[in-house]
């Protein structure tokens, strides 16, 4: 899936973003306020990054009163980590327990 | 089906056992035995036996797809968000024998790709950076 996995690259490629997304998987929902005062740059460059987020998935944003909340979708990160590194080592595992049973099958 | 996490991908374990084909065969077969090195099961060796793997994390479900007695084996494993089919295969190697076990699949699950990712996501950045370090 190589387009959903350029978006995601590019879409964490930049610091300030991959900073905004980190905090929002650390620390929970935050308000963009609350983003600005931590990231070192200004509002509307938050919410620009924000928005790109949000296009990619990586983020979801919740109004409440004057407020925009902005939450973290690590899901989104999925195509990207491969089920199939944990499964190796399940089954190697396995592979161990089953060898150990056959000699012990022999006795 | 939707785009996300639903590409296939295929895991392989491969190796000789100093042990004869029909011996490896018992151990994948027998209920009793398949506990002893996978999960508690009621596994029967039939095709379109449907039975289940246990352990204290979880339950896989999983239905016998084909069996040729002493040389292959597969069933699907569907549980903890993997949709996924797993194929033995046995090859007579010198005196023992060549084991190789294939799982194919996909994750399905939203919730287990989440838990995945959030467990997943700082390695996944050390990665990255290393990914667009090169690229450069």
């Amino acid at each position: 899936m190589p387009d959903a996995h350029d978006l995601l690259f590019r879409t964490l490629a930049d610091p300030t973003r991959r900073a905004l997304f980190e905090r929002l998987c650390r620390e929970g929902e935050q308000t963009v306020g609350a983003l600005t005062a931590q990231a070192g740059v200004s509002q509307p460059a938050v919410s620009k990054h924000l928005g790109v987020l949000k296009q990619a998935g990586l983020v979801r944003d919740r109004h409440q009163g004057r407020q925009t909340h902005y939450s973290a979708q690590p899901g989104a990160l999925a195509p990207l980590i491969d089920w199939t590194d944990q499964m190796r080592g399940f089954w190697q595992g396995r592979f161990n327990d089953l060898e150990d049973l056959l000699k012990r099958m022999d006795q | 089906m939707t785009a996300t996490g639903t590409q296939a991908r295929a895991v392989v374990v491969e190796r000789e056992m100093p042990f004869p084909p029909e011996k490896i065969w018992r151990a994948l077969t027998q209920p009793h035995l398949i506990e002893e090195w996978l999960m508690k099961n009621d596994f029967q060796p039939k095709v379109g036996h449907g039975f289940s793997l246990s352990a204290e994390w979880g339950v896989v479900n999983c239905e016998v797809l084909a069996l040729e007695p002493n040389k292959a084996l597969s069933y699907t494993w569907t549980g903890l968000g993997l949709e996924s089919v797993v194929t033995w295969t046995l090859t007579p190697a010198g005196a023992g024998t060549r084991l190789r076990m294939e799982q194919t699949g996909f994750t399905a699950d939203q919730e287990l790709a989440y838990r995945g990712a959030t467990a997943g996501w700082p390695r996944f950045f050390a990665n990255l950076e290393q990914v667009l370090a090169r690229a450069d």
